[in-house]
């Protein structure tokens, strides 16, 4: 039984109950960082490592904080960590952090970050938190790859900085469509993202405000 | 003077915090389905703008820049790779105090923003801003426009999502693009409108 559950608040996040598609968490510096592969990469390892970590971290004062200055403590930890996470990319991939730029720092409002350690990790033991982490920095990644693979595979022709489609500035055939390395491509991509999820999982279909009446077209004659 | 106003253009239009740089997106999304929410949380950031992107300009100018501590006697120490965590802190605790003391000489403006002030803690515009000043080394007075010029294009651009929302529900969207899924799609050709701004240069 505990074995299973493990496994659950491990991959439960990743389509069931994704981050950004159903929970609308973490998506402020998602859209971003996703013009290019190895960037998207980085930036999804960064944040699971934090919403592990800070899970874990969290999960393990639970019991000491107290609850009125919870929100404090835990955005301490978490800024602890983004600063760590920080400095290591400043020094190992520097080229990188400077594509990143203020994101980074941004980890530490990610709502992800924020919202497990207070949905989750406040309730639940270390090793369970530091899973749920992982799957829902994962579940993040997966959507984040997503879309950074459309985005440079159609708007430059290349993934991970190798061309894979050779375009037409450089003798190739495909002409990129550059609209894709544009902001906007980024929320039409997560637009029919959930699009295709909700149509394969139709039990995330959110409730319609209004019914619509049947169309009637009366006939004229 | 019209360095000020480019400033401040440039701060609402081109480089607008939401549909540019996707800042602030988690309450952009969760809470433009009224335009009297909207209009709440767009003035209470469009304030905490103003206030704390300045404060933290004072903070990293004075504290944590390298050779800031000059007057201390201590001209080699760079404290810059603390800013997250003092900006971060530095927001919490002003958003704290401005909800104390709206709720004590300012109620019926703290009846209107009270609860959206807890939110914009975790609202990266916020941080974002204030981490955008630090990149582009603004002086006092030129984030003092940022701030409130980064505000208002948050603000305007949640309550143009929103007014659009409202229309929105009224119309037959198909089954699984029903709430999140159209949102983005709008929000999507709102930032392809706001991309017109970026040929301006000022």
């Amino acid at each position: 039984m505990a074995d299973s559950s493990a496994k659950q608040v491990l991959f439960e996040p990743i389509f069931s109950n994704n981050p950004i598609a159903l929970q609308i968490l973490g998506i402020c510096s998602a859209l971003a960082v996703t013009t290019s592969m190895n960037v998207t990469l980085v930036m999804c390892a960064a944040v699971t490592a934090v919403t592990a970590f800070s899970n874990l971290a969290v999960s393990l004062v639970r019991t000491q904080i107290p609850g009125s200055i919870r929100i404090i403590v835990q955005m301490t930890i978490i800024a602890s960590l983004v600063i760590v996470v920080d400095q290591l990319l400043k020094a190992y991939a520097y080229e990188i952090s400077k594509q990143l730029s203020v994101f980074v720092g941004l980890i530490i409002t990610n709502c992800i970050v924020m919202g497990r350690a207070e949905g989750f990790a406040m309730k639940n033991g270390p090793w369970l938190s530091f899973l749920d982490g992982i799957g829902n920095g994962l579940g993040y990644s997966v959507m984040l790859i997503f879309v950074a693979f459309f985005r440079e595979l159609l708007g430059a022709g290349s993934l991970f900085g190798v061309t894979i489609m050779p375009v037409v500035n450089e003798g190739g055939w495909y002409i990129p469509n550059g609209m894709l390395l544009l902001p906007p491509s980024a929320f039409f991509i997560i637009g029919l993202a959930i699009w295709g999820l909700r149509a394969w999982k139709p039990e995330q279909v959110e409730e319609e405000d209004f019914k619509m009446s049947r169309h009637t077209v009366k006939e004229a004659f | 003077m019209e360095h000020y106003i480019s400033l401040i253009l440039k701060a609402v239009f081109v480089e607008n915090m939401a549909l540019a740089f996707f800042l602030g997106m988690c309450t952009f999304l969760a809470i433009s389905k009224k335009i009297e929410a909207a209009t709440g949380l767009g003035i209470a950031v469009i304030v905490v703008l103003t206030i704390t992107v300045p404060v933290n300009n004072l903070l990293y100018n004075g504290i944590l820049r390298e050779g800031a501590l000059g007057w201390a006697g201590l001209p080699n120490v760079d404290l810059s790779f603390l800013g997250l965590l003092s900006y971060i802190g530095v927001i919490a605790a002003l958003i704290q105090i401005m909800e104390m003391i709206m709720d004590k000489y300012i109620p019926t403006l703290y009846a209107a923003l009270g609860v959206f002030l807890p939110l914009i803690t975790v609202n990266c515009a916020i941080l974002g801003a204030s981490l955008f000043m630090v990149e582009r080394d603004y002086t006092f007075g030129e984030s003092v426009v940022y701030g409130f010029g980064a505000g208002l294009g948050w603000a305007l651009a949640i309550i143009a999502l929103a007014g659009i929302r409202e229309k929105l529900k009224y119309s037959d969207v198909p089954e699984g693009l029903r709430g999140l899924g159209i949102t983005f799609i709008t929000v999507g050709l709102m930032s392809l409108g706001f991309m017109s701004f970026s040929g301006i240069s000022l």
